[in-house]
């Protein structure tokens, strides 16, 4: 087996060398994106997006690989040859049709995708140069047809009469919605914020994910004929059980996310201007905090300290910056060293091109606040790095006699969250595991209750955008299969 | 859409309103709130829900009107929309039969603290009832309050109407003087309930207050309402809004409501200046 596989990857390879020689490939293109200093002092998007031409010079790089490894790298395998010789044939349109047979929101996944772990990691085009930027593909298809109307809604079967509840409308809440009004089933979606989207709207930034595109992407689900329910906090306004017995609903899919912010659990925690970045990308995202005409507000101060390492502390500190206009000190307070930041390459390089600070092997111990209770200094302590921890990184140790003050009047602890509890404390027969997480079985989605389901972050744990809609995908297969046995 | 159905001023300052939110009205139990915006650009803002008719589908808020939010949903009239309502939220008044129940409410918290008294006396209590506020014409619910109170007691600040004074110098009198309390629920403001709590611990009688914390969310996954409650963290909107008293951290809540007082104040002049233009 292994021999086999390895003699295809040869002989691809060498294939690819000849082609190589025959058509002259253009290296992989840039991201045309925005000068720095620029950006800092507004919300707008930082990548601009391919142009047609670039598009097709990218396109031109694919190798058309027979066992194409790019499509198992993608959560929802995306037909990433047939769409890119699409682009390259200059068929827009047909190439955003040809993705959204897969990927529901492919601008959204063009834009906020890990590219580099999942389908470019694989590309084999990476093995003799750059992979191929699949996701910038994805995300010009994606803007083409949107912007220049070509939208089309997908054919759906005809109505089988059966009716699915689906709580929550993030990326995993609207894969499953999508693909069973296409089934012909009738879908409520409820959610308990005032807008559709999840962490799409309420957490990742206006400047890397523009909200009018989830908006337009999400509407497809409504065009579908979806009812949406907003303001509906599933299990306080009504329960699972109320859904399937009093409302009528044949099953349920349970996409809640992990929206519980994790704190340190150090003294001063709770100190005026020590916020969790789910308050403080909250206020700016959802609450357009940073907007004269909306009345949420939001402080930041002159030096502002981000506690964590991974993408949503990457977005605070952006997001900082730009409500600063660009004008206050933002640091990153991380416990391990660079390599072990979790946050993707390219955030962290947008960061530092920004002006963001990183203030590495460093621990908080304890916030001091003023005499109005509001933040003006961290206590911190340097680590250094030991032997390997169960993940495999190097374990951060305090180094002792190391205590010193960081200034900070404001804070973003950004350590990730967990699922809510509302659901699993209101419907007993439900199992969860000692993380909040639903226990589902992994090839349907189904949980320990019949005619429910869930995926995405709720069973997962904080993960990525595709990852929840490679679930919704799986949950949407087995409730067709559980509504028409049914 | 979340249509006003009836208003009432109750007070110079204080409106009570019918909306209809059937969902909520079906749910929702003594000591809930729910989340409400007003208008596309508005803050989603915490009230508690008064009463409820689950048969007209609506629900009963009373607000104060203490800035601008509140001061735009006191500007609202029968027939206009409020863009979200949500909830209803947090848990639930534990109501029981504890015996001898003192509810002491201070401002618009007399308004959070009417569906707790109620529930208190259908559930057989003897309830005492101490509503306080700065001056006669603020005093608000007199009349609902006593049909489910054994007894009902006012004060003012000024001495205008009823005991001059405060609600916890009358629940301290009432203890010194050796009456049996079981059980006593304050709402109001801050110091108002920090006042209670010290009145009623040497006593080691079981009291509960309503925290007003700052929430955006009201779910439980912004953190922003988090308090101190003995050495714990807790999130009001969902562990709470109750709590136990004599474990509230209050001067931290004290702390957390001054911090956006600049920026609110900038609003609220807003308003006076636009007032003034339409005058
Ligand atoms: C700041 C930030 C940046 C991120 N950046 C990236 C990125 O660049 N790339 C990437 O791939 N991933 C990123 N992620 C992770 C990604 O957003 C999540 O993994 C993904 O959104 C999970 O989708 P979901 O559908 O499971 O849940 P969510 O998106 O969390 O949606 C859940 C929805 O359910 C609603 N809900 C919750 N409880 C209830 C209830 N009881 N009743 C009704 N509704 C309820 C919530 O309000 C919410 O709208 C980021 C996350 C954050 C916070
Ligand atoms: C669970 C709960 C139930 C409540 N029930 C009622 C009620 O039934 N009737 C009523 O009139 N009010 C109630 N409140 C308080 C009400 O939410 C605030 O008065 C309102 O949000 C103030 O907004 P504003 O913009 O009008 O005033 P602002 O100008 O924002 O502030 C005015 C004052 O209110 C404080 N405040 C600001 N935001 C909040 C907030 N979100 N919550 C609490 N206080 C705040 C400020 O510190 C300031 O002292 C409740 C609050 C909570 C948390
Ligand atoms: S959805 Fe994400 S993983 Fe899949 S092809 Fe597109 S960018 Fe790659
Ligand atoms: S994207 Fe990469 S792996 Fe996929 S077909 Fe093209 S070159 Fe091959
Ligand atoms: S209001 Fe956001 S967690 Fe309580």
């Amino acid at each position: 087996m292994a021999t086999s596989s390895r003699d295809r990857k040869r002989r691809t390879r060498s294939r690819s060398k000849q082609r190589r020689k025959k058509v002259e490939r253009p290296p992989r293109q840039p991201m045309p994106t925005r000068p720095a200093e620029e950006r800092i002092r507004d919300f707008q998007e930082v990548a601009l997006g391919f142009t047609a031409e670039l598009a097709q010079k990218e396109a031109q790089r694919c190798l058309h690989c027979t066992n194409h490894p790019c499509i198992e790298g993608c959560p929802v395998a995306v037909d990433i040859p047939a769409f890119i010789e699409l682009i390259s044939e200059g068929e827009f349109g047909a190439a955003a049709r040809k993705i959204k047979e897969t990927n529901t929101l492919p601008a959204v996944c063009g834009r906020v995708c890990p590219q580099e772990e999942q389908c470019e990691e694989v590309c084999l085009m990476g093995k003799v140069d750059e992979p191929v930027a699949i996701g910038r593909l994805e995300r010009f298809a994606a803007d083409y047809e949107r912007e220049h109307g070509e939208a089309k809604l997908p054919e759906t079967d005809p109505a089988t009469g059966k009716k699915v509840a689906v709580v929550g409308s993030g990326p995993a809440g609207i894969t499953v919605a999508y693909e069973l009004l296409q089934k012909g089933h009738q879908v409520t979606i409820f959610e308990a914020l005032h807008e559709l989207g999840g962490v799409l709207v309420y957490g990742i930034p206006e400047f890397r994910l523009p909200k009018k595109i989830v908006h337009e992407e999400i509407e497809t689900v409504k065009n579908l004929g979806a009812e949406i329910k907003l303001n509906m906090l599933i299990g306080k306004t009504k329960t699972i059980d109320q859904l399937l017995e009093e409302d009528g609903f044949d099953a349920v899919f349970i996409g809640t996310g992990a929206g519980l912010p994790m704190f340190l659990g150090i003294p001063g925690e709770n100190l005026n201007g020590v916020y969790s970045a789910n308050e403080f990308l909250t206020r700016v995202n959802l609450m357009k905090a940073y907007k004269e005409e909306y009345v949420t507000p939001v402080k930041v101060g002159e030096k502002v300290a981000v506690i964590g390492a991974g993408n949503v502390a990457m977005d605070s500190a952006r997001s900082a910056l730009r409500v600063g206009q660009g004008k206050s000190d933002v640091s990153i307070i991380y416990r391990r060293s660079r390599e072990q930041m979790p946050a993707r390459e390219e955030e962290i390089h947008h960061a530092e091109e920004e002006g963001v600070k990183f203030n590495l092997l460093t621990n908080p111990i304890r916030f001091i606040g003023n005499e109005k209770g509001v933040v003006e200094k961290i206590e911190c302590i340097r680590m250094e790095l030991g032997e390997p921890d169960d993940s495999g990184r190097r374990r951060p140790i305090p180094i002792e006699g190391s205590e010193h003050i960081v200034e900070a009047d404001t804070v973003i602890v950004a350590l990730g969250t967990m699922p809510r509890e509302f659901i699993a404390d209101t419907t007993p027969d439900l199992e969860t595991s000692e993380w909040g997480t639903f226990n589902v079985e992994e090839d349907t989605m189904e949980t320990s209750k019949e005619g429910v389901f869930a995926g995405g972050d709720v069973v997962t744990g904080s993960a990525t955008v595709i990852k929840a809609m490679g679930a919704g995908r799986t949950a949407a297969a087995a409730i067709h299969e559980y509504l028409t046995e049914k | 859409m979340y249509k006003v159905v009836s208003k009432k001023k109750l007070a110079p300052n204080i409106t009570r309103f019918s909306v209809q939110a059937p969902a909520v009205a079906e749910s929702r139990k003594p000591g809930q709130f729910v989340v409400i915006r007003a208008c596309e650009e508005g803050e989603r803002v915490p009230l508690t829900i008064v009463d409820s008719d689950p048969e007209a589908g609506t629900i009963d808020l009373i607000i104060q009107d203490a800035g601008y939010s509140t001061h735009q949903l006191c500007g609202m009239e029968p027939g206009d929309n409020l863009l979200d309502v949500l909830g209803p939220l947090g848990k639930p008044t534990e109501i029981h039969n504890y015996g001898t129940v003192v509810c002491v409410g201070g401002g618009v918290g007399t308004a959070v603290l009417y569906p707790i008294v109620k529930a208190m006396k259908e559930e057989g209590n003897e309830v005492i009832t101490i509503i306080g506020a700065r001056t006669k014409e603020l005093v608000i619910l007199e009349e609902e309050l006593k049909e489910f109170s054994d007894e009902l007691i006012v004060t003012t600040d000024d001495g205008s109407y009823g005991i001059e004074g405060f609600g916890s110098t009358v629940l301290k009198n009432m203890l010194e003087e050796g009456r049996e309390i079981d059980f006593v629920v304050a709402i109001g403001p801050t110091l108002m309930m920090k006042a209670v709590a010290e009145v009623t611990r040497p006593h080691e009688i079981k009291t509960i207050v309503s925290l007003n914390s700052i929430m955006i969310d009201g779910t439980g996954m912004c953190g922003g309402c988090r308090v101190t409650i003995g050495d714990e963290t807790k999130f009001a909107c969902v562990d709470g809004p109750e709590f136990d008293a004599h474990l509230v951290d209050f001067d931290e809540q004290i702390a957390r409501h001054q911090y956006y007082k600049d920026q609110e104040c900038k609003l609220t002049e807003e308003i006076d200046k636009l007032e003034q233009e339409k005058a």
